[in-house]
């Protein structure tokens, strides 16, 4: 079936010169937009071509033969640090909810508890991450304890871990305490237990609120994968180090880099599309 | 048509939102201390002729002007337009991280860079005028309803509007809190602001209104003295409205 056609709207004369205005102006716009970004990259690169060292540099940084020697096996070292991220994340997200949770419930026998998290947060956000490591790495395999793990990605796991739970523990309960006090009363007035209210109310609404900052310290921590090379787990950045101490290089160490870039882009452009979606969203209701 | 320029004048605006036409071609004047109520069902398009003639929205075609002057023209520096119109909405208007005073004053110091010993002395008075004297420092979220739409309007006046645009501004009051917004808009009649609202409130309507539009389905289907339209409307569509709106009501 044809939808039926609008209801054809002859514009106005006036109508049509204001439309004609707003269309010129919008090239415009594109036209000063496009000349400018121009201006600044072409002045960039000028700036760094012509600078005194650029030859040394180009020679050192940019050796395309390099690069094209050392990709293949930087690229398959990134696999490394994706298994460490994924691990990670799901790892983060079960701590930063227990941790968030045990601070915003409000049950008094939870005290001890409560001090542990507030001690958590503060230890874990107050700590380098690259302390953490280092501490991680090297402390707890010299404990020599039965059953605790000497694999350096496990331990980097754990690192990772201790250290950006605190970030997102926080992150989460300032979700949980933005959701409006209506929402808990709504749904314990139905019946809803307080852990139910929570679970199927609450936590949702939150997570939607905080996704755009959440986000960001997974970004965040994907290129932190890489201070895992500082224990000596081979890794991209460490695969990078090695080439480029072989060759006499840091052409790995920018091949390394873009691989950084090209691995946190999705992430990134994800929470460029979620907070339009918000956006839209907000306009479609008025 | 008389000779005299009217303060405000709409000519078949239109307006859609995607392939929903709004307002189809609304035609309207508003002389220079006239109250003019706007009624119509909810959907009929109340709102969006408001937001058209304060620019919160871009008119599709047609042309509203304000003192003669085309503002729907793109060329029009809209904010300065806006500073002479002023505008209160159903609720939201206060800022809620800013004291009552503070709401009053910001248009005033930021747009007309009054001193701020200044601008605070002018939003005192016009607080008094509302009898909130008292509320001066504290925060919106700590009024009721009718005092924050009461402060509202203080906010709206602070930049001396020539017009004044209300949509709906009781409509999310309790009943007992209407009385003394009303009031308040009753006062500025009497002090010859020219204002053009939106609103259920038929009674107040009959009372301060000079005149009353009636709205249905994007255009102006009748308009008159509120005498005339609510004991005489000529349209059935008008009637059938009327009727539907007693029986809500009582």
């Amino acid at each position: 079936m044809a939808v039926p056609p609008p209801p054809a709207h002859v514009r106005s004369a006036r109508q049509v010169e204001r439309d004609a205005w707003r269309r010129s102006r919008a090239r415009r716009r594109t036209l000063i937009a496009a000349v400018s970004t121009v201006v600044v990259l072409v002045g960039t690169a000028w700036l760094v071509v012509t600078s005194p060292g650029w030859e040394r540099v180009r020679d050192t940084f940019f050796d395309l033969d390099e690069a094209r020697a050392v990709a293949p096996d930087i690229i398959r070292a990134f696999w490394m640090n994706i298994k460490l991220f994924t691990v990670a994340e799901v790892a983060i997200l079960v701590l930063a909810l227990g941790v968030a949770v045990i601070r915003v419930i409000p049950v008094a026998g939870l005290a001890p508890l409560k001090l542990v998290a507030v001690v958590y947060t503060d230890v874990a956000r107050g700590t380098p991450t690259l302390l953490v490591v280092f501490l991680v790495g090297f402390g707890v395999p010299a404990l020599r304890l039965q059953g605790v793990p000497i694999d350096l990605f496990w331990l980097g796991v754990i690192a990772l871990t201790f250290s950006y739970g605190g970030y997102v523990a926080e992150v989460l309960r300032a979700g949980i305490a933005s959701i409006h006090p209506s929402q808990w009363a709504s749904g314990r007035s139905l019946g809803l237990s307080y852990g139910q209210t929570f679970r199927h109310v609450v936590l949702p609404q939150a997570v939607r609120r905080v996704m755009p900052p959440l986000i960001n310290d997974f970004v965040s921590l994907q290129k932190d994968t890489a201070l895992v090379a500082l224990i000596g787990l081979v890794e991209a950045l460490r695969t990078a180090q090695i080439n480029s101490s072989r060759d006499f290089d840091y052409t790995p160490y920018v091949v390394a880099a873009l691989g950084f870039i090209a691995l946190t882009v999705p992430l990134a452009r994800a929470t460029d599309h979620l907070a339009l979606r918000a956006v839209r969203r907000e306009q479609g209701s008025t | 048509m008389t000779d005299t320029v009217p303060l405000l004048r709409l000519d078949s605006v239109c307006k859609s939102f995607g392939r929903h036409q709004v307002l189809r071609g609304v035609d309207l004047r508003l002389d220079t201390h006239e109250v003019v109520a706007l009624i119509g069902s909810s959907g009929s398009g109340k709102s969006t002729l408001l937001r058209c003639v304060n620019l919160l929205e871009a008119v599709d075609d047609g042309t509203v002007e304000l003192d003669g002057r085309d503002i729907t023209d793109p060329r029009v520096d809209a904010d300065a337009v806006r500073r002479e119109i002023g505008m209160v909405f159903q609720a939201y208007n206060l800022f809620p991280h800013m004291s009552v005073l503070d709401n009053v004053a910001l248009a005033p110091r930021r747009l007309r860079r009054l001193p701020r010993a200044e601008a605070d002395a002018s939003a005192r008075l016009l607080l008094r005028r509302f009898g909130l004297e008292d509320k001066v420092a504290v925060h919106p979220d700590q009024l009721s309803g009718g005092q924050q739409q009461r402060v509202a309007l203080a906010q709206a006046l602070a930049m001396q509007p020539r017009l004044l645009l209300l949509d709906e501004i009781t409509s999310a009051l309790d009943p007992e809190l209407v009385g003394e917004v009303l009031e308040a808009i009753n006062d500025l009649k009497q002090q010859g602001m020219t204002i053009l609202m939106a609103t259920h409130e038929m009674a107040f309507a009959r009372e301060v209104a000079d005149r009353m539009v009636f709205l249905d389905e994007g255009v102006v289907l009748e308009e008159g003295p509120p005498v005339q339209l609510l004991d005489a409307p000529r349209h059935e569509r008008t009637a059938a409205f009327l009727r539907r709106f007693r029986t809500a009501a009582s």
